[in-house]
């Protein structure tokens, strides 16, 4: 018999510290697959977000920095326009991305840089202990929204790919899931173009993955999922955004 | 040596380019806009990166991204921008990441106005930033001295892995001079042993990081990078004694005001009296030894700021107040005359 | 004729695993915990696994290698 199924090399054999059922390790194994899968571990440098995967320079075997909240694109930036040959990643969880970092992420997309941005969209701050994200849903209880999250308050969430696809420096944006194998699997495509497009130049690429906080949604794991299912992709569909690569093809 | 005439703020970037910094990140502000302006003309021709960002916060961490792969990075901005970019370089100093910050001062609090001051020491010195932290602070008081000193900032911060700042102000940074630029080898500091540049499967990977969350582990790094800090303390310090031999009145300024003041010290001496000036050229670490020696034999000091008085408390610190330390200050953009420090140095007891 | 092997230690217990797998042969233990108390996942009857990795690629922790 042979080993068909392991955790891929990029992805360094420590334990996670994320809670039962966290998909925050699935995204993490996709990306280090897609590492293995192109060879470029070794020419890869990640940039970490602040929040639940703070700690993901422990986890992926390539280069890693740790930046200030919100501000990983503007690091990224930092890395890929002194080291244009080598892979630039950033990991950013929903708070980090679309409130604090907004403008980080607006303008790194919009410029064109030629990164990849791995976008983990929960629908709540995990790490402070569940509060209001950018993308929490209209309704949706959390520690700053007791009684629900009332758009007349709170404003509306944030629809990422939707607004990013709307520049021109972005040249790929898909939203994906990790809710079920199918999807996972979507995802995993979704990530391997989005390093192809850095490859290949063509600038801004943002994968962004609908994803689970069970601890901080009062869910089992499993119910986490139904909720992602039922609640989270109807108001944020699923599919690509944006992809200048598809265009160029279709001339 | 070749001399050309240079502004302050352009000569900060063409030092810096000879100096091998191979990427300036920088957002527009009153008054050292020159600086990105000429760095957006020479940057691309010399080799390197520049990028106008959206903000001084973005500008501050594209220097953390660069300067984490082993390049020599700056960005520049004067005051308002600092606070912007404080949270970045508490990050790029809890990193062990050397970088250079430029802050061509201006009046303040708030948007304050655009006109040169001194009202950043505090910053500079004591609180850029959350946490346990210093940067090194280079005082230039001429186009010169600018050159000279981002040159050695860039060298000081690789050697010992932290932030450096060169802390001018508008006055400088909006004057003309003759400079020469020195030789220069950028490349004397070997980075490889932790830049993130990618692996390329040779050796473990890097990770540069500020979080620590076991409070042992966090006390370490702090304690480590405060024994490169009793280093610097003990090898960094740097100040120009003008005077001071036999003087029973010791002025203390620095950068621009510093000129005004050795106008006003050479005007007192003519009519008789006995004044000297301390001039020190880094302010973090403070040239504590060099002021005492400064001040052996004078009964007084007189601190010269613009500002409202914030060098003054390293003074008296470094002294012990062993002395009386005066103050004579303009803010607001406010460039104090050698008259009014000449009349000064009379009211505070200088002509007895 | 497949094998599924998990690295109990680092199971966190999720069932994530458990639902993801067509053949319905992968539960929770009732009674055993691992180190960290988790009660981990387990192959019920490692003949019917098929080895299509389902339950791999489902587990946050990698905690799942598939044979075939």
């Amino acid at each position: 018999m042979a080993v068909v199924f392991e955790r891929p090399k990029a992805l360094l054999d420590v334990p996670f510290h994320y809670c039962p059922g966290c998909t925050h390790g699935i995204v993490h194994r996709l990306v280090a697959e897609v590492l293995d899968e192109m060879g470029i571990e070794g020419e890869t440098v990640g940039v970490c977000p602040v929040g639940c995967s703070v700690m993901a320079y422990d986890y992926f075997g390539c280069d890693m920095i740790e930046a200030p909240h919100g501000r990983a694109p503007a690091v990224a930036t930092g890395v890929k326009r002194t080291n244009p040959d080598k892979f630039v990643f950033t990991y950013q969880g929903d708070g980090d991305l679309a409130a604090i970092g907004t403008a980080e992420t607006v303008h790194s997309a919009t410029r064109g840089e030629n990164i990849v941005v791995i976008f983990i969209n929960n629908t709540i701050y995990g790490m402070t202990g569940g509060q209001m994200a950018p993308t929490t849903l209209p309704g949706q209880v959390t520690q700053t929204t007791p009684f629900g999250r009332d758009p007349q308050l709170a404003g509306y969430p944030v629809r990422v790919c939707e607004m990013l696809s709307t520049l021109t420096g972005t040249a790929y944006a898909e939203r994906v899931a990790v809710d079920s194998v199918p999807h996972i699997r979507e995802a995993k495509k979704a990530i391997r173009k989005a390093f192809e497009t850095q490859k290949n130049k063509k600038g801004f690429s943002i994968v962004e993955v609908l994803s689970t906080c069970p601890t901080n949604w009062g869910l089992t794991p499993v119910e986490a999922l139904k909720r992602l299912q039922d609640e989270m992709i109807p108001y944020y569909p699923l599919g690509v955004y944006k992809d200048t690569t598809a265009e160029e093809g279709n001339k | 040596m070749e001399r050309n005439l240079m502004k302050g703020n352009e000569a900060l970037a063409e030092a810096a380019i000879r100096a091998g910094c191979k990427c300036f990140f920088g957002y527009p502000i009153t008054p050292q806009t020159e600086l990105a302006a000429y760095m957006a003309k020479r940057m691309n021709k010399a080799g390197g990166v520049f990028l106008q960002a959206e903000s001084e916060i973005a500008a501050i961490n594209m220097v953390l991204g660069a300067a984490s792969t082993g390049v020599r990075a700056m960005t520049s901005s004067s005051s308002p921008g600092l606070s912007l970019k404080s949270e970045g370089i508490s990050y790029i100093a809890g990193s062990d990441l050397p970088a250079v910050i430029i802050n061509v001062q201006r009046g303040g609090p708030g948007l304050g106005g655009i006109q040169p001051s001194q009202a950043d020491y505090w910053q500079a010195t004591k609180a850029l930033g959350h946490g346990d932290f210093h940067l090194m602070v280079f005082a230039p008081a001429s186009v010169q001295e600018m050159v000279d000193m981002v040159v050695k900032a860039f060298d000081k911060a690789d050697q010992y892995r932290c932030p450096a700042m060169i802390l001018a102000d508008g006055l400088l940074g909006q004057m003309m001079e003759p400079v020469s630029f020195p030789e220069i080898n950028p490349d004397s500091h070997d980075k490889s042993s932790w830049a993130a540049t990618g692996h390329k499967g040779e050796r473990e990977h890097h990770i540069i990081n500020s979080l620590y969350l076991q409070p042992d582990q966090l006390e370490k790094s702090v304690a480590d990078r405060f024994e490169r800090y009793a280093q610097i303390k003990e090898n960094e310090t740097d100040a120009e004694l003008y005077l001071t031999d036999d003087c029973d009145i010791l002025l203390c300024a620095f950068g621009a005001t510093a000129r005004v003041v050795k106008s006003a010290v050479n005007e007192a001496r003519a009519q008789g009296i006995k004044a000297g000036l301390f001039r020190p050229k880094t302010l973090w670490p403070f040239p504590e030894k060099e002021l005492n020696e400064a001040a052996k034999n004078a009964k007084k000091l007189l601190s010269v700021e613009m500002s409202m008085g914030q060098m003054i408390d390293d003074i008296k610190l470094a002294i012990n107040c062993s002395k009386p330390v005066e103050f004579y200050g303009r803010t607001g953009g406010v460039i104090p005359t050698p008259a009014e420090v000449l009349a000064e140095i009379k009211k505070v007891g200088g002509a007895e | 004729m497949a094998k599924m092997t998990v690295i109990t230690e680092r199971c966190k217990g999720c069932g994530l695993c458990v639902t993801a797998c067509p053949k319905k042969i992968v539960s929770l233990q009732k009674e055993k915990r691992n180190k960290k108390g988790y009660f981990y996942a387990e192959c019920t009857d490692m003949d019917a696994c098929i080895g299509c990795a389902m339950c791999a690629m489902m587990c946050p922790d990698c905690a799942i290698v598939i044979e075939k």
